[in-house]
């Protein structure tokens, strides 16, 4: 059946090819497909035919009716929460040229992408104070499975311990990303107090067959950790890397993880200018200090500067020995597809932005937190914040102490109001707590209806 | 026939003269002035303040144009033909750009309560059972961000599902014609690689197959139509082979555009399927990615699956958290968004007709192509084997070409880049010696592939004649050949605008030639 996307399609066309072939049907050319695996009927799939251009926009139209959006921005956010996309970001990412390339092994016809991958990696370098941050992975959940996995084969070591507050979400990713491999998980807690590190419980878990600690800044509680440095000492002491998952927004205001000691730097790079698209596709970000060892063992892919034979600047991928498509089974990671087209929008996201814009974001985002927090104590029957001396970014957390997580937020999407996804679905020692998600696209007035709404729903 | 590409001397971000400050305006930003002293009075007092971000700050047309120019250096399906092996470098519907403006899903949140996105579960419910229906499998999960995700949540299943019965089952089958990610990701969930040998009929060797086989086999994972563009034809037997030793067969589905709609992995005897939403389904590329992968399984496997599966009970979709055996969750959320909508377009567009049209008009443009290039008396040093129809993809090797001219497959991939076309994928399959892998998709039509047959030819005339042109080309892309030699010197590597004396040598250098 001829369609208008395939020019070969059309019956005279194929004609010409076939006669071209010696054949008559196209068929013949499955003629090495054993018979019983035809299929003998079309595919039940579709809606039974082709659907014109304006056919499938009205279908797709009244499917937009049925997604109702909440009156005010969401405050949600485990692994997302809500940011600003401005139109220079969307009508960039619209460049054919970009979005319909494909990854650029041909570095001569594809420089435009190159140097831009250059430029991402060089900013997220910048921004999370390290000298090398690959080229993207899928997102930030899987970026830091494969930062654990980096750091085992870095140290030889076969234990890593992680922080309880890296989110839930996170911490089942890596389960599952180091299932089966003899890799030992070890959980630790967090500061009654300040929602931080329990650096004591740290203390005792740390070996000499440690390869890694990881921690989130800030982490699922919002809660800022403090004392990087210090923990960077601690894990460096016996010979262990430090892994910090990091939210690059936030390293406009307080100091990047790299220059404070961390090995392995990670993060979800979606505040940049991405959308949130119901959950997806993001952009993960892994970096690390410069270190040889560590560079070789990076997953994913690496532009570098060069020159061509001729003696311009250009760029081209490097390092890819390290690669499944060269490696193979002693490939650093299976990983081939990434996000280069989402890490070229947040790089256009922070150049839009500037160093000072950055810093600018950061801070308003940090101002709202503060706001929030003060807001949030007059409400009663909560637990809010969760820590009473932490230092916050972005999330406030609060606990429920009359009323279910769950019910409560029900009842506030009734009002329109998205808030308070309960942690506890994914670690049953957090039930009932969630965070509150500030960015800047919350005014005040926003705030204050989610808390008058707070106030009347847990009454 | 002449083409170029614009070649802008275009500057890093770093290079541009820096304004001291950013005049961005923050939303709502004053409103909350008061509490931006309180904040960083708490930072300062643990030390932890940050002073400074380096990155230049611009004006919004600079950024614009700067993005504009890197992109208009850039080449894209869109630009012109990327008939590349492996990657069914296949066009991107724009109407598929339009459904996700329609649909306004940008700032839809992942943890939105299931009842108010019934308009969006729906799709995705409708697209679960197409997938399931198109490679006859049982149920789908949209969970892998990419095809190598979905290879080794496969991966993991295989191994789960053979530990739940007891058996210690270590060894992964994989030929020697596969995909790289393939062993990667089976030795990612900790399996020892076997490398089944490919036959003279560039398929599966049979008899190698027996031989590996044991209890000690956890599984086969294939492609087919293969990396060659041939079709297993013995599959069958492969999977009886496999399943009466207890593995399990595993589908890479990188290369269905080739049977798609004609023949179903799941009937053909395999167990779990993955497919790539940006090969097959029309999502694009990126440069790199996004893609989309989606990982499908039969029978007893369907347990499983990376949760959450999408589900329908009768009035209301939702997402099936439930999880007994799964293998637990490979990302956060759900899955890639945009290139699970871009499908669902595609597939309603096309209908099920229009499915198999895919295949068949993809296999007819390759044979044509084989059949246009074997006509070519010019052709003499690129060989090919003809004894059996390809199917997507064809791979043509350059060592005949080589030994008489010195004139190698990257050669004549960077000449072809001169004609505006992208090379071939080049030394894939590891295989076939000087390798130029070769898929035109559905998409392109009969005149490009003469086009193609002609440059072809044109570049292999000139190899004979004028080696040298080939070994300096291209010349009418934004740059000529790079010295990737001194790219990866250790010495020499630049990975960031961190690199700073790096940089400057090769400023020096680059001054001085």
């Amino acid at each position: 059946m001829p369609h208008y996307w395939i020019y070969n399609s059309d019956p005279e066309i194929k004609r010409s090819m076939l006669s071209e072939l010696g054949i008559n049907d196209t068929m013949e050319l499955f003629k090495d497909v054993p018979e019983n695996l035809i299929l003998k009927k079309p595919l039940h799939v579709g809606f039974g035919r082709y659907l014109s251009e304006y056919e499938i926009l009205r279908f797709l139209k009244m499917q937009r009716e049925k997604i109702l959006h909440p009156k005010i921005p969401p405050f949600t956010g485990i692994e997302m929460c809500i940011h600003f996309v401005p139109a220079v970001v969307k009508e960039l990412m619209l460049r054919n040229e970009f979005y319909t390339a494909y990854t650029p092994y041909q570095p001569e016809i594809n420089q435009g992408i190159l140097q831009a991958l250059f430029e991402y990696q060089s900013v997220m370098a910048e921004l999370y104070g390290v000298e090398v941050v690959n080229a993207s992975m899928y997102d930030g959940s899987t970026a830091l499975a494969e930062a654990i996995r980096m750091a085992i084969r870095a140290t030889r070591r076969r234990k890593i311990v992680i922080a309880r507050s890296v989110s839930p979400i996170k911490r089942r990713v890596v389960e599952t990303w180091t299932y089966g491999i003899g890799v030992s998980l070890h959980y630790i807690g967090w500061d009654e107090n300040d929602g931080s590190v329990n650096m004591e419980e740290l203390s005792g878990k740390l070996d000499a067959d440690t390869a890694a600690v990881v921690v989130e800044v800030p982490n699922v509680f919002g809660v800022v950790e403090h004392r990087l440095y210090e923990l960077a000492q601690e894990v460096h002491r016996i010979g262990g890397l430090l892994i910090v998952f990091a939210n690059p927004l936030a390293l406009g205001v307080i100091k990047p993880p790299g220059e404070l000691g961390a090995d392995i730097v990670v993060g979800e790079g979606q505040p940049l200018g991405l959308g949130l698209y119901y959950g997806g596709s993001t952009l993960g970000i892994l970096g690390v200090r410069r270190d040889m060892n560590l560079i070789r063992q990076m997953p994913g892919k690496l532009v570098g500067m060069t020159r061509s034979y001729l003696g311009e600047r250009g760029f081209a991928l490097v390092l890819q020995t390290r690669e499944q498509h060269i490696r193979r089974e002693r490939a650093t990671s299976n990983i081939t597809t990434n996000s280069a087209l989402n890490a070229i929008a947040a790089l256009i996201y922070v150049t839009w932005l500037g160093g000072d814009g950055i810093r600018k974001l950061s801070l308003s985002i940090a101002a709202r937190t503060e706001y929030l927090r003060e807001k949030i104590r007059s409400v009663d029957r909560l637990q809010a914040p969760l820590f009473t001396d932490a230092l916050y970014f972005m999330k406030i957390p609060i606990k429920f102490l009359n009323k279910d997580c769950e019910t409560v937020s029900k009842e506030l999407r009734r009002r329109g109001i998205l808030c308070c996804s309960d942690l506890g679905r994914y670690d049953s020692e957090l039930r009932n707590i969630a965070t509150i998600c500030v960015t800047e696209v919350h005014s005040k007035e926003d705030i204050d209806t989610l808390v008058d709404a707070l106030k009347q729903v847990v009454m | 026939m002449e083409w170029r590409q614009a070649k802008w001397d275009e500057k890093l971000i770093f290079e541009y003269p820096s304004l001291k400050q950013s005049h961005i305006v923050i939303p709502f930003d004053e409103e909350f002035a008061h509490y931006k002293e309180k904040f960083l009075d708490k930072v300062m007092k643990r030390g932890i303040m940050r002073l400074n971000v380096d990155i230049p700050n611009l004006s919004e047309p600079i950024v614009v144009r700067h993005f504009v120019r890197l992109s208009q250096q850039s080449y894209g399906v869109d630009v012109g033909p990327v008939p590349l092996g492996s990657c069914t470098m296949k066009y991107n519907p724009k109407v598929c750009n339009e459904a996700l403006r329609v649909l306004d899903i940008e700032e839809v949140h992942p943890e939105e309560l299931d009842e108010y996105v019934q308009g969006l579960l729906e799709i995705l419910y409708l697209l679960e059972r197409w997938l399931a229906e198109i490679t006859g499998m049982d149920k789908c999960s949209f969970q892998p961000p990419a095809g190598a995700a979905g290879e080794f949540a496969g991966a993991l299943m295989i191994k789960k599902f053979h530990e739940d019965r007891g058996e210690h089952r270590d060894e992964m089958l994989i030929p020697d014609s596969a995909h790289g990610s393939n062993p990667a990701s089976a030795a990612m969930a900790g399996f020892k690689i076997i490398k089944i040998p490919t036959s003279q009929y560039g398929t599966l060797d049979l008899e190698a197959l027996k031989s590996v086989v044991s209890e000690r086999t956890a599984g086969l994972m294939l492609t087919n139509p293969n990396t060659l563009g041939v079709f297993e034809d013995k599959i069958l037997e492969i999977a009886d082979i496999v399943h009466s030793a207890g593995g399990l067969l595993y589908y890479d589905g990188a290369n269905l555009n080739g049977i798609i709609g004609i023949a179903r992995p799941g009937d053909m005897g395999f167990d779990i399927v993955h497919l790539n939403l940006h090969k097959t389904f029309g999502a694009p590329h990126g440069g790199g990615g996004p893609g989309g992968g989606v990982v499908c399984a039969k029978g007893a496997l369907v347990e499983y699956l990376p949760r959450p599966l999408i589900a329908f009970d009768g009035t209301k979709y939702y997402w099936d958290y439930e999880c007994r055996r799964c293998i637990g969750i490979i990302r956060a959320y759900y899955g890639n968004i945009p290139a699970l909508i871009r499908a669902f377009v595609y597939i309603a567009m096309l209908g099920p007709e229009g499915l198999r049209e895919v295949a068949e008009v993809s296999v007819l443009n390759t044979n044509y192509f084989i059949k246009k290039l074997s006509k070519h008396q010019s052709v003499v040093g690129l060989t090919h084997d003809t004894f059996r129809p390809r199917k997507h993809e064809t791979v043509l090797s350059a060592s005949q070409l080589k030994k008489d001219t010195g004139v190698s497959a990257e050669d004549v991939s960077k000449r072809m880049l001169d004609y505006g076309i992208h090379a071939p994928m080049m030394y894939f399959p590891l295989i076939v010696d000087e390798a130029l892998m070769i898929e035109f998709t559905e998409c392109e039509p009969k005149f490009e592939i003469d086009r193609y047959v002609e440059v072809l030819s044109k570049t292999v005339t000139e190899a004979y004649r004028d080696s040298n042109k080939l070994k300096c080309a291209p010349m009418n892309t934004a740059i000529s050949r790079l010295d990737l030699v001194r790219a990866n010197h250790p010495k020499k590597l630049i990975l960031s605008w961190k690199f700073k004396n790096e940089i400057k040598e090769l400023q020096n250098e680059l001054k001085h030639s």
